[in-house]
């Protein structure tokens, strides 16, 4: 492919500029591209970081690869629940997915990140597979917990994810335990602990929060504001639905959850902060297309043009999308073959985990301790079904 | 009381089985035949709305009952009748550090919507007991019992222990309501059966009703009883029906808090078993009877206070014993029941006390892990046949 140089006056002006004049780059460019954050951040006890965002071309698919592979795996999860091949509790991410992958863009895998059970993308960011994705939402063998998880509970260790946590606001203390014991360990690394705007007005946050401050803990709480929490408006939960203020004497940014670069520049700036300050809070405004799970239409506390009119006017996707065709980096057709590909991708790996077995029957005693001891378990029968724990 | 006796006599002597949806009932002899069947869910909703209605110091709080309808839609309808004054939706804060005291005046207000305190579950929960404190009745929704080990602490230390530590000064004439133990594919962190923990504890009722009968006559004991009422519902039997005479269906029904029901009688072999677990037990002794052996089924309702001589009786009568439950088996309601009955009636056992349960691992997600994980019903058959000397095969080890 042609190696194509660009007009210098161009990488300043912000996307929304047309930029008729660009010539084509190649989609493994690194040469950088500045754009501008849709909005400026706001700050509470700190100084925003400047909305001009580094980026390159190469970056910029990824991102756009990234999100449209995590938005068909939740789209393919909801005909999978509705199927009933996903069973229990399942709560999607579409809509979301600039956080995850602006995240990651900043951070390194031996950072840590911890979140609720809205996990899947957060798991697939961490450099999980979507076979492990689908393998554990059907509850196979082959899955990221071997099935016995489910939805709610992925986990990758070696990449740094701590789950995948059903209780809402627990993961909160979690992280910050996990940031302690990075600085324990004088890691240099941070903690992302992920929660969402119901979990916000949870005690334990205050609690851990205090401490993290009072002990400079390198952990920073992500607060990815849907604006619901299930069925439940911000504005009839919260007080003060602020959440990046909330944390009084901890700095605080706000972020335009549904920009990628914002979320980007963001997660860079809080883990120098954190790392030489302890504790910093980003509120991402962000917004799930989907109900609070599949059980929830998410249709009867909002109305159905909200959902449309933030599809349009604030979709991640199509934001990069627009970014990519304006700075001539991809064509249209380029675009929709990625998606395309991304498409069968997931219809691959959905068809390979409808293969995986279910765990085998002695499953049901693993795992329960790290050393057993020798010490018996039981199944429902005592007499009829017992085991050694290993 | 009048209810109580009434109930007595409409139950004596009468075998009632497991209905399964669909199949009409036999109504028994002494009450006029209605063959009306009801959902538990609409037990729970009718039972709140009765009590709600007879008394205007009755409030309900919790996530999502309000506006939502309830996560369970057991709270249907009851935010439009009484208002947001009396039905508030909570934050998911189940703890709370605020003492804020509930005015539970009638006066309605239209223009702003419920209370929303999502989440919050300590919080709500200290808030709650507090009200109960000054003397409200509050009736506290956890979206599941899982969700109240956030807010255990005012379960036990703000509620149990308070009439007791002030001499009786302070009653809490609370209930703390909602689904416990497993539903289906929930996972680990909501499945487990919290009946044995709280039943443990002195100062607690802990009942856990079946039926639609069981669930509007013990909700409206509890509603009306002066002491912290744990209600262990099942959100898997939200939607069966059962039949439902006129007398349950009368707004001054009640059911006495401490006493089981004998749900089939019989004579080879007690089963006991509460909540989910009544309806498999029914249906375990329908495939004994095919076999010869009489099962006796006692749905316990009460956890705490346990009702021991009802148990004890049957054990004396049928002398042999089969104890049923979903939670975790160490330290459960088997365990306390087998403890009791060997106390009390040592001489009349002739066979070992049976003890099925849920199986001592957290709870898996996949599907056929989650299947042996929680009691089925050829467990309670093969336990019962075992306590017969009726089975062949000895304890296997997996």
């Amino acid at each position: 492919m042609a190696h194509l140089t660009r007009r210098t006056a161009d990488l300043l002006k912000p996307f929304s500029v047309a930029l008729s004049s660009m010539r084509l780059l190649t989609t493994t460019s690194t040469t950088p591209i500045t754009v501008e954050t849709s909005l400026p951040f706001t700050g509470h006890k700190i100084d925003p970081p400047s909305r001009s965002v580094e980026t390159t071309p190469q970056e910029l698919m990824t991102f756009f690869r990234d999100m449209a592979l995590m938005r068909r795996m939740e789209i393919a999860a909801d005909s999978l629940y509705k199927a009933k091949l996903i069973r229990g509790f399942c709560h999607l991410y579409d809509g979301q997915e600039a956080v995850a992958v602006g995240m990651e863009a900043a951070i390194t895998k031996k950072d840590c990140i911890i979140t609720a059970y809205r996990d899947h993308c957060i798991f697939l960011g961490r450099g999980g597979t979507l076979l492990e994705c689908f393998s554990e939402l059907m509850g196979r063998k082959d899955g990221c917990s071997k099935g016995k998880g489910g939805s709610m509970h992925f986990y990758k260790k070696d990449s740094g994810f701590y789950g995948g946590h059903g209780i809402v606001g627990a993961q909160i203390p979690l992280g910050c335990g996990l940031a302690f014991a990075q600085k324990y360990s004088k890691d240099e690394n941070v903690t992302f602990a992920l929660y969402g705007d119901g979990a916000a007005n949870q005690g334990q946050l205050f609690e851990a929060l205090n401490m993290a401050a009072l002990w400079d803990l390198p952990a920073i709480l992500v607060c990815e504001n849907n604006h619901y929490g299930m069925g439940t408006a911000e504005w009839r939960a919260a007080k003060s639905p602020a959440y990046y203020k909330r944390g009084d004497y901890v700095p605080g940014l706000k972020v335009d959850g549904m920009d990628v670069f914002a979320v980007k520049q963001a997660c860079k700036f809080s883990k120098e902060h954190a790392l030489k300050n302890g504790p910093i809070i980003l509120e991402m405004d962000t917004y799930r297309y989907h109900g609070h799970s599949m059980s929830d239409p998410g249709s009867t506390y909002r109305t159905r043009d909200e959902i449309s009119g933030v599809r349009q006017e604030r979709d991640p996707i199509e934001r990069i999308r627009k970014l990519v065709l304006s700075h001539d980096v991809a064509t249209e057709k380029e675009l929709k073959d990625i998606e395309k590909e991304v498409r069968k991708n997931v219809d691959e790996a959905i068809a390979q985990a409808k293969e995986s077995p279910m765990p085998e029957p002695s499953e049901l005693f693993t795992n329960v301790y790290v050393k057993g001891y020798g010490v018996e378990s039981f199944g429902a029968d005592r007499k009829e079904l017992r085991a050694v724990l290993p | 009381m009048l209810g109580v006796i009434r109930q007595r006599v409409a139950c004596r002597g009468i075998p009632t089985r497991n209905f399964e949806r669909g199949i009409r009932v036999v109504a028994s002899r002494s009450l006029s035949s209605t063959a009306k069947e009801m959902t538990v869910r609409e037990a729970l909703n009718s039972a709140l709305d009765e009590e709600m209605s007879a008394d205007p110091k009755v409030f309900l709080m919790g996530e999502e009952v309000g506006e939502y309808q309830g996560a369970y839609k057991i709270s249907k309808g009851l935010l439009e009748k009484y208002g947001p004054d009396r039905v508030l939706d909570t934050p998911i804060t189940e703890v709370s550090l605020c003492l804020l005291l509930i005015n539970c005046s009638i006066c309605v207000c239209n223009i702003f919507h419920s209370l929303s305190f999502y989440m919050l579950q300590a919080g709500f929960t200290g808030i709650g007991v507090g009200a109960a404190y000054y003397g409200l009745k509050p009736v506290i929704e956890f979206m599941t019992f899982n969700f109240s080990m956030q807010a255990i602490d005012h379960i036990i230390n703000s509620a149990a222990k308070s009439n007791y530590m002030s001499a009786g000064q302070i009653s809490v004439p609370i209930v703390f309501r909602g689904p416990n133990g497993a539903a289906a594919g929930v996972g680990a962190q909501h499945s487990q059966c919290y009946a044995a923990w709280y039943g443990s504890c002195p100062g607690l009722k802990v009942l856990a009703p079946y039926s639609s009968e069981d669930a509007r006559g013990l909700l409206k004991a509890a509603i009306r009883d002066p002491d912290p009422v744990v209600f262990l519902e099942n959100e898997l039997l939200y939607g069966e029906s059962f039949p439902v005479s006129a007398e349950t269906l009368d707004s001054s029904f009640c059911l006495p808090i401490g006493k089981a029901k004998v749900e089939r009688a019989g004579k080879d072999v007690t089963i006991t078993a509460f909540s989910k677990m009544v309806g498999y037990t029914l249906q375990a002794a329908d495939i004994l009877a095919k076999e010869g052996i009489s099962a006796e089924v006692i749905n316990l309702r009460s956890i705490r206070p346990l009702d021991r001589a009802t148990i004890n009786a049957s054990v004396r009568k049928t002398n042999r014993l089969v104890t049923v439950e979903e939670g975790f088996p160490q330290h459960g309601v088997g365990a306390e029941i087998c403890a009791s009955v060997l106390e009390d009636s040592f001489e009349y056992l002739d066979a070992p006390v049976e003890r099925i349960a849920g199986a001592d691992v957290p709870m898996p997600y996949a599907a056929n892990l989650e299947r042996i994980a929680v009691p089925q019903v050829e467990d309670i058959v093969r336990a019962a046949k075992r306590s017969c000397y009726r089975s062949s095969s000895l304890a296997a080890t997996a």
